[in-house]
């Protein structure tokens, strides 16, 4: 498999875009679009081949892991350049590879300074694709640090409302936890020997328990942070709503995830008698943050804060399905990164681009009758809320209800706290819709009230004939990058087993693993 | 005593006397022609070049000596062996970039005399790595101080240069006579200047009083000379006001010989009185000195950066940090501690040079070193900007670069000094936090680099040869973070045979 390639194309492609002229805008464009596709079409190939053979690998191998490379790096420390692809990181390397050519789709329009944001957004790109196939921790780390500061510049230099503020803060948090993250992994490291760094190896021999207790926590909420995991997601609302489109997207679809999957990867694989120990403490923190994520994205009055909250509600599944150790809910809690990945991208794409950029407004109260200015933004709307309250026929359901299944082994009390945010995600997602995309009357109103005030024959917008908004219509980059992420919603919706077979065959492996 | 070995001498000293010839070449060739023909900007390229020449030169013998067997002369005065051949080295590269920088600045009007006292602070310092004697080591700390203080005095019709030459000068003073005090004493008790035989007359028994108190001495003095809380108080001012490629220098090739030195004295000659910093049951002794300053370094130095609000000063408060997690290492004093130490402050020299360098060149032509003279620069000179961007980054720890292996080794070592019960893990969770802080504030500085806009958005030309030099030493920095396994093997087995 040449799934590394995926990692060097994104640098060569990055590289490539700094040495390009400044004005050169549209070449720029359509390298970094070519990247981009060329690292898809990598992973999707690796995803097709894998999927081919998951079951004759497990059958003969015991192990779900296909080995990408594997070479000395640091030998003096034992650590290795070793990437490896399974069941588990496969689905999120796809999404990492569409989440960066739609991204890429929606930056189209992108003005100002056009190489240098490119340049960031694929060495971004770069870094969580390694992330997700390390199998050293050290190499893990050196990619996890090397994806938080292309996020700052992206944010601080191209974003909206308070982008210095949301900025600093979202690296700092990321910063600190893996701050965390540095003095577990050394502790861990010589605790086991100071041998080697390799997550598989380090997994054959847990330390003793006694350190797990401590190690776990450090490891799993350094990582927990970029999952926004309650209560360190304060970054993620202000990070999200700063970032420009492709950023947003890129940050709730693929850089919360980097998150997640470290926890699984990282904290729960090497401290699985840690993880049982604090196993309910991190299951409750999941509901709160489900619960809690929801409720405040009901309050909010700016239609991004709404997606912004409903991330961190939605990647309380995620790490609940973490939480509940068995086959049902972490499967759930894989497809529910993916399917999370999707939901996000989509509607940040449609609240920052086709909203946004149009309307130069994200207020409820300001926004309304969208509908018939941009349908396209509409349907969009209407597809990515419906999977992220989790209709039947779209990813999320699948997502969900795996994991609600599998928390409700563990204790009935988690299931139904977590079953009633979806009634709080139907209201808020709805509560969005009617007051961008309808609600004319309501606005009608106010603007001939207001008008009345200022003068006593005032003719506001929502006036007979005269349409409220004249906005540009959705470009055919848009439509494009928003037509694949709706088709993948429904097709993994309706045929979820295209992913979720090789995921369970690999978290069975995992738990079989901790089990031992 | 020994009859002296001439030849050997000479075949040792032969990089030393290159310098010591380029030195006086550079005034000859000033007073003789360039003074009375030449501008300024002229007569500091011409002298300038001269020197970059005698410099390299200097390396050749240098490398040529890499690989043979270690030998000592006159006692222990001039030890050659691999490790203090590649300090050498170091050194020497230092004083490239420096020159070269130099170059291409403001160092005032007598580009003779500055290029002649900046090759006798690198030969003061070459002489400082390769001795293993107290009286030897001593004069060649002196020989580069008095260098330094001049140095930081080039401009001589500037006020704030003046300030702050004197007042390093007034600091440096006393800390060397506490470190000549303190040698004094450890003389008067072991009978012996040697390094290595100090351990042995020393014996293993408890500490003296008298002991006690000369070990603290040669801590003040070097505490001064790598600037740790508290002998700090003059590296702020001495930054802001000296001309910048002095200030690389001393915050560099100065730093990493005064480590080196400070390494070999503590572990050789002190070695019985180490002591421990664990957080449990601490014992007294250098150790603990270190992590009690080390800490105050790290805690002070990132802290205060925070609301700096001029770069230099900036830089110098973030090496006060600097020195502070090198002290973990020191402080692990294990083999992967020492080997951190010396492999960190390389890797340190390399990035500081290189963001003073670009530092130098930006303020000049910014027409000021504050943070907001440094506003659009990655408009106006983006691949100035970009290395600069590698130089802060590294000095943040962000991987893949040298500053973050370098920080994980420190770090590694003292969770491995104790890795029953992590008995230093609180020094390093004291500096991964600090790191975390240190982010912001660079941060900050690359935040008026590429975020924020310039009022004057004419593009900053520089010369291609500074580029050229900068750029390598960015390379460095990003192959020590990439590749760190040759050079950490390299300076792991040298360690060993310290």
């Amino acid at each position: 498999m040449y799934l590394d390639w995926t990692i060097y194309l994104s640098f060569i492609g990055a590289a490539i875009v700094m040495v390009l002229p400044r004005d050169a805008r549209r070449l720029i464009r359509w390298v970094s679009i070519t990247t981009g596709v060329a690292g898809l079409w990598i992973a999707l190939f690796g995803f097709v081949q894998y999927n081919g053979m998951v079951d004759d690998l497990i059958s003969t191998t015991g192990s779900g892991f296909v080995k990408v490379v594997d070479v000395p790096w640091i030998p003096l420390l034992g650590s290795r350049y070793h990437l490896a692809v399974d069941g588990i990181n496969l689905p999120l390397l796809v999404l990492n590879g569409i989440v960066c050519v739609t991204g890429i789709l929606f930056s189209w329009n992108v003005e100002v300074r056009t190489k240098e944001f490119f340049a960031f957004f694929l060495t971004l790109i770069a870094g969580v694709y390694g992330v997700f196939m390390s199998m050293d921790l050290f190499l893990l780390f050196v990619f996890y640090e090397l994806a938080i500061i292309p996020k700052y510049f992206i944010i601080a230099i191209w974003g909206s409302t308070r982008k210095e503020y949301g900025a600093m803060k979202l690296v700092l948090y990321s910063f600190i936890g893996s701050a965390a993250v540095f003095v577990g992994l050394l502790a861990l490291y010589f605790a086991g020997g100071g041998k080697t760094f390799d997550m598989l190896e380090l997994a054959k021999h847990p330390v003793a328990h006694q350190l797990q207790i401590w190690i776990f926590p450090l490891l799993f909420v350094g990582f927990a942070v970029l999952a926004g995991m309650w209560p360190f997601h304060t970054w993620a609302p202000t990070g999200h709503v700063a970032a420009p489109t492709a950023a947003s997207m890129l940050l709730a679809g693929v850089v919360m995830k980097l998150g997640s999957y470290a926890c699984l990867r990282g904290a729960m694989l090497l401290c699985p008698s840690g993880f049982q120990y604090w196993q309910m403490e991190v299951a409750w923190i999941a509901v709160i943050g489900i619960v809690y994520g929801a409720a405040v994205a009901l309050a909010q009055k700016d239609f991004k804060f709404i997606i912004g909250y409903s991330s961190v509600s939605h990647m309380g599944f995620v790490i609940l399905g973490l939480a509940t150790l068995n086959l049902k809910g972490m499967s759930g809690a894989v497809l529910q990164m993916f399917s999370h990945g999707i939901v996000a991208s989509l509607l940040f794409a449609v609240v920052g681009r086709m909203v946004y950029d149009r309307t130069h407004t994200r207020q409820l109260d300001e926004l309304g009758g969208l509908q018939k200015a941009l349908p396209f933004a509409f349907w969009s709307f209407v597809v990515g809320g419906s999977a992220s309250i989790g209709l039947p026929g779209f990813s999320g359901f699948v997502a969900e209800v795996n994991v609600l299944v599998g928390a409700f082994a563990v204790s009935p009390w988690l299931a139904v706290a977590a079953a009633s945010s979806i009634a709080v995600t139907a209201a808020y997602i709805l509560n969005a819709l009617h007051k961008v995309f309808f609600a004319e009357e309501e606005h009608a109103k106010k603007a001939h009230a207001h008008a009345g005030h200022a003068a006593d024959h005032g003719h506001g917008a929502g006036d007979e004939g005269e349409p409220r908004w004249r906005l540009p219509w959705i470009s055919v980059p848009e439509v494009i990058a928003a037509m694949i992420l709706m088709a993948l919603l429904v097709v993994i919706g309706l045929f979820p087993s295209i992913m979720l077979d090789m995921i369970t065959a690999n978290v069975d492996l995992f738990l079989k693993g901790l089990a031992r | 005593m020994n009859e002296i070995p001439y030849l050997d001498l000479y075949y040792a000293l032969r990089p030393f006397l290159m310098i010591v010839a380029g030195a006086f070449g550079c005034l000859a060739i000033d007073m003789a022609s360039l003074r009375h023909f030449n501008g300024p900007i002229t007569r500091n390229k011409t002298v300038g070049m001269l020197t970059v020449v005698a410099l390299l030169a200097a390396c050749v013998p240098v490398c040529w000596q890499i690989g043979d067997e270690p030998e000592s002369l006159l006692g222990h005065t001039l030890v050659v062996n691999n490790l203090s051949l590649i300090f050498i080295l170091v050194i020497l590269a230092f004083t490239i970039i420096t020159a070269v920088i130099s170059m291409n600045s403001n160092i005032g009007g007598h580009a003779g005399e500055y290029y002649c006292v900046l090759l006798f602070a690198a030969v003061g310092m070459m002489v400082l790595v390769s001795s293993e004697e107290l009286l030897t080591i001593f004069v060649a700390l002196e020989l580069t101080s008095i260098c330094l203080y001049i140095l930081t005095a080039a401009q001589k019709g500037v006020l704030r240069s003046q300030e702050a030459a004197l007042k390093y000068f007034m600091f440096g003073a006393i800390a060397s006579a506490f470190l000549l005090f303190g040698l004094s004493y450890v003389y008067g008790l072991a009978g012996t200047t040697d390094i290595r035989a100090i351990a042995g007359a020393l014996g293993t028994g408890k500490a003296s009083p008298l002991l006690a108190v000369a070990l603290l001495f040669v801590l003040v003095g070097f505490g001064f000379k790598i600037a740790v809380v508290p002998f700090h108080l003059w590296a702020p001012d001495a930054y802001e006001g000296a001309p910048t490629p002095v200030i690389a220098y001393i915050s560099t090739a100065s730093k990493v010989a005064s480590f080196f030195v400070l390494v070999k004295i503590l572990v050789l000659s002190f070695v019985n009185l180490k002591g421990t910093a664990f957080l449990c049951h601490p014992a007294s002794g250098w150790s603990l000195v270190l992590a009690v300053t080390g800490t105050a370094s790290m805690i002070f130095g990132n802290v205060v950066a925070i609301v700096q609000r001029n770069t230099k000063r900036l830089l110098a408060y973030s090496s006060i940090a600097h020195a502070g997690y090198i002290l973990i290492g020191l402080v692990a004093a294990n083999e992967t501690g020492l080997t951190a130490v010396l492999f960190y402050v390389i890797v340190y020299g390399l990035t500081n040079l290189g963001a003073f360098g670009v530092v130098a060149v930006l303020a000049e032509k910014a027409g000021g070193d504050d943070l907001e003279h440094m506003n659009g620069m990655a408009r106006r000179a983006p691949f100035l900007s970009f290395l600069m961007l590698i130089f802060l980054l590294s000095l943040a720890g962000i991987p893949p670069l040298g500053g973050f292996f370098g920080k994980f080794y420190l770090f590694a070592a003292a969770v491995q000094r104790d890795s029953q019960n992590f008995g230093l893990l609180w020094l390093v969770v004291l500096g991964i936090v600090m790191s975390a802080v240190s982010l912001y504030y660079y941060l900050i500085f690359l935040k008026h680099m590429y975020v924020e806009s310039a009022t004057d958005n004419t593009p900053i030309t520089t010369a291609p040869h500074l580029n050229a030099v900068l750029a390598a030493a960015a390379f460095g920095v990003v192959l020590f973070g990439l590749m760190p396994q040759n050079i950490l093997e390299l300076l792991k087995g040298l360690v060993g045979q310290l």
